[in-house]
């Protein structure tokens, strides 16, 4: 599956991985609902770093569109919140 | 809800703004492409503002910095007149100083890491529009009109979903870089009335002070070569205990005139 890392790359992570991708995102998204700003740091941090090791960078030339999308790995719980919060409104 | 899915609707609803339905899948192409030409024309141009933000802050260091070496120079004058008072208060006001120079030189990191990214961004995008531009070329002539609605169709998702993400870490530096221009905006009226770093009048102040005692050092010394010449020309060795004549009658109604 193709994976975006916001501001910085595309990545191809294989579908087996999903699993443990799936796991780092569970613990960013306790981390966002709980307010901690450590744990969501360290979560997000894990994510970006997993996709990175676990995927194969694309190449300039590969046009797909991502299936999965990490926050930008520097941001901050505020930020990513409203990042997420900036979904419904603007449809169409 | 898993983050990224979240994440990965909201950049899906971005890109599909961006999307042009051409008739043509091929015509697409080209369209996308002047969209990528036209982002990498606002990346640069952020680029362009955020080092003019980073420029007026260093000119605003630079001036808060030379107003500091300034109270240094005043605050050992005054110690050199013996008046610590003085030397004092110009260390004061160099202290307030150095706490505006630290505060400056963190929003200067800051202001250059937003443009190291963007400058990354800038670079990012650059290879995505020299791979597109042969890239479409090869599609338009290779793909019969049955693939290319599939093909070219992932082709300029994929294209218009890079331009998102771009827009989105323009629109990031740029939202840092306004919170930072308000401030360095403040900062120029505070510069310029003295009003936060006290800089014009209080160093002016301290100036005056330091200025008065020289004055009057120099007097106190004219003063006392006077005497010594008066000393030297009386007979007695001493200075003229009542005036004498016209010459010395002349000269008290000129102290009181002036």
């Amino acid at each position: 599956m193709i994976v975006r890392i916001l501001g910085e790359a595309q990545y191809e992570v294989p579908d087996d991985h999903q699993g443990d991708l799936d796991a780092l995102d569970a613990a960013l998204v306790k981390a966002v609902d709980s307010g901690d700003e450590a744990a969501f740091l360290v979560a997000l941090r894990a994510l970006a770093d997993d996709v990175r090791k676990k995927g194969q960078l694309l190449a300039d030339d590969d046009f797909v569109p991502s299936h999965l999308v990490v926050p930008f790995a520097d941001s901050s719980l505020e930020e990513t919140r409203q990042l997420l919060a900036d979904a419904r409104p603007d449809e169409g | 809800m898993s983050v990224m899915k979240r994440l990965s609707g909201i950049v899906q609803a971005k890109t599909n703004k961006l999307l042009d339905k051409a008739e043509d899948p091929r015509e697409s192409l080209d369209l996308s492409y002047q969209k990528q030409l036209e982002s990498l024309q606002k990346v640069r141009r952020s680029v362009a503002d955020v080092t003019t933000a980073k420029k007026r802050i260093e000119l605003q260091a630079t001036q808060i910095q030379q107003q500091a070496d300034k109270l240094q120079q005043q605050a050992k004058a005054a110690l050199s007149q013996g008046n610590e008072d003085l030397a004092r208060e110009a260390l004061a006001r160099r202290a307030a100083l150095a706490d505006q120079l630290a505060d400056l030189q963190t929003q200067h990191q800051q202001v250059a890491a937003q443009e190291a990214k963007l400058i990354d961004t800038a670079k990012k995008l650059q290879a995505q529009v020299d791979a597109f531009r042969t890239k479409k070329e090869t599609m338009k002539a290779t793909y019969t009109a049955a693939e290319a609605q599939t093909k070219i169709g992932e082709a300029v998702s994929g294209i218009s979903e890079s331009m998102s993400d771009a827009g989105m870490s323009i629109q990031r530096a740029q939202d840092k870089i306004d919170s930072m221009q308000a401030r360095a905006g403040a900062m120029d009226e505070l510069l310029a009335s003295g009003a936060l770093t006290n800089l014009n009048q209080p160093v002016d102040d301290i100036q005056a002070q330091l200025d008065k005692v020289q004055a009057t050092d120099a007097v106190d010394n004219e003063l006392a070569a006077m005497k010594a010449e008066l000393a030297a020309d009386s007979p007695s060795g001493e200075l003229p205990a009542a005036p004498t004549g016209a010459t010395a009658v002349e000269a008290p109604s000129d102290g009181a005139a002036s």
